[in-house]
């Protein structure tokens, strides 16, 4: 009886052992594994990668976005290009781009002339207060952009699992 | 794998009219960088391109990458240049697939 019951609290000091080394091992893999946040360098180079070496202005493009969202697992973004939008002249494609997130890049469209008017409007997820840049391309092959500042008051990916 | 997907696209159209279509589906966006209960990080299981066309021809098309919110939500415009079907289908982590389209009427 004695025995027994010894035996049982060891089984249970081996459980109890086995699921604080895995549990510490799981904190210290995603200590490892927490990515660096995107700075304004790795954008800029995420920007490079869509553009390649042409030069970039400023101007054509607009972001609207609210300059203080509460929740910045949706913030509401519309983008739009001045542009007729005809087989000679419309927009190509447009990039959006942000400093602070996990990942620079954000969503990239493909239009065309047959869109008639070179505007989309999307939800995203911000992780911080911070700047982002939209980079459009146009038929010519030049890139125009603009950029925005957003305040995030709660931001995504750091939120509690239900 | 099916997905609850709401689509807006104007039944009717003048020739040459600017329409907007809109576009939401249902989907957890999940990036990747979350942690779960257990410590460990949830895997990346988001949608990665959408693509609109007209009578088969690509009207839009979008990559999403992480920073997409839940439940993605799309709205563009497209120039009503005949009757028939706009097509939409996203694709993205695991498999995930899903078609949805609208008729319009041009006159």
């Amino acid at each position: 009886m004695t025995d027994q019951r010894a035996n049982d609290s060891g089984t249970s000091r081996r459980d109890f052992l086995t699921a604080t080394v895995t549990l510490a091992g799981g904190m210290a893999l995603a200590s490892v594994a927490r990515p660096a946040r995107a700075t304004p360098d790795t954008m800029q180079a995420a920007i490079r990668e869509v553009v390649g070496e042409a030069a970039i202005r400023k101007g054509k493009v607009k972001i609207d976005v609210p300059p203080l969202v509460e929740n910045g697992n949706t913030v509401p973004i519309t983008i739009s290009v001045d542009s007729p939008m005809t087989a000679a002249d419309h927009v190509k494609s447009i990039h959006l781009f942000n400093e602070k997130n996990p990942q620079p890049n954000v969503i990239g469209v493909h239009l065309g002339p047959r869109a008639g008017k070179a505007q989309f409007s999307t939800r995203i997820k911000l992780a911080a207060a911070q700047t982002i840049i939209a980079v459009a391309q146009l038929s010519d092959g030049s890139f125009w952009s603009d950029d925005a500042d957003v305040i995030v008051t709660i931001a995504a990916c750091v939120e509690d699992l239900q | 794998m099916t997905a609850r997907a709401l689509i807006n696209v104007p039944p009717k159209a003048r020739r040459g009219e600017i329409v907007e279509i809109k576009t939401l589906i249902a989907h957890p966006m999940e990036t990747g960088y979350r942690v779960g209960l257990g410590g460990e990080l949830i895997p990346r299981d988001i949608i990665t391109t959408f693509t609109c066309t007209y009578n088969g021809e690509e009207i839009f098309r979008a990559d999403f990458a992480r920073a997409i919110a839940a439940n993605p939500f799309l709205s563009f415009f497209t120039t009503a240049t005949a009757t028939g079907t706009i097509a939409f289908q996203w694709s993205g982590d695991n498999g995930f697939s899903a078609t949805e389209q609208a008729p319009i009427t041009v006159e």
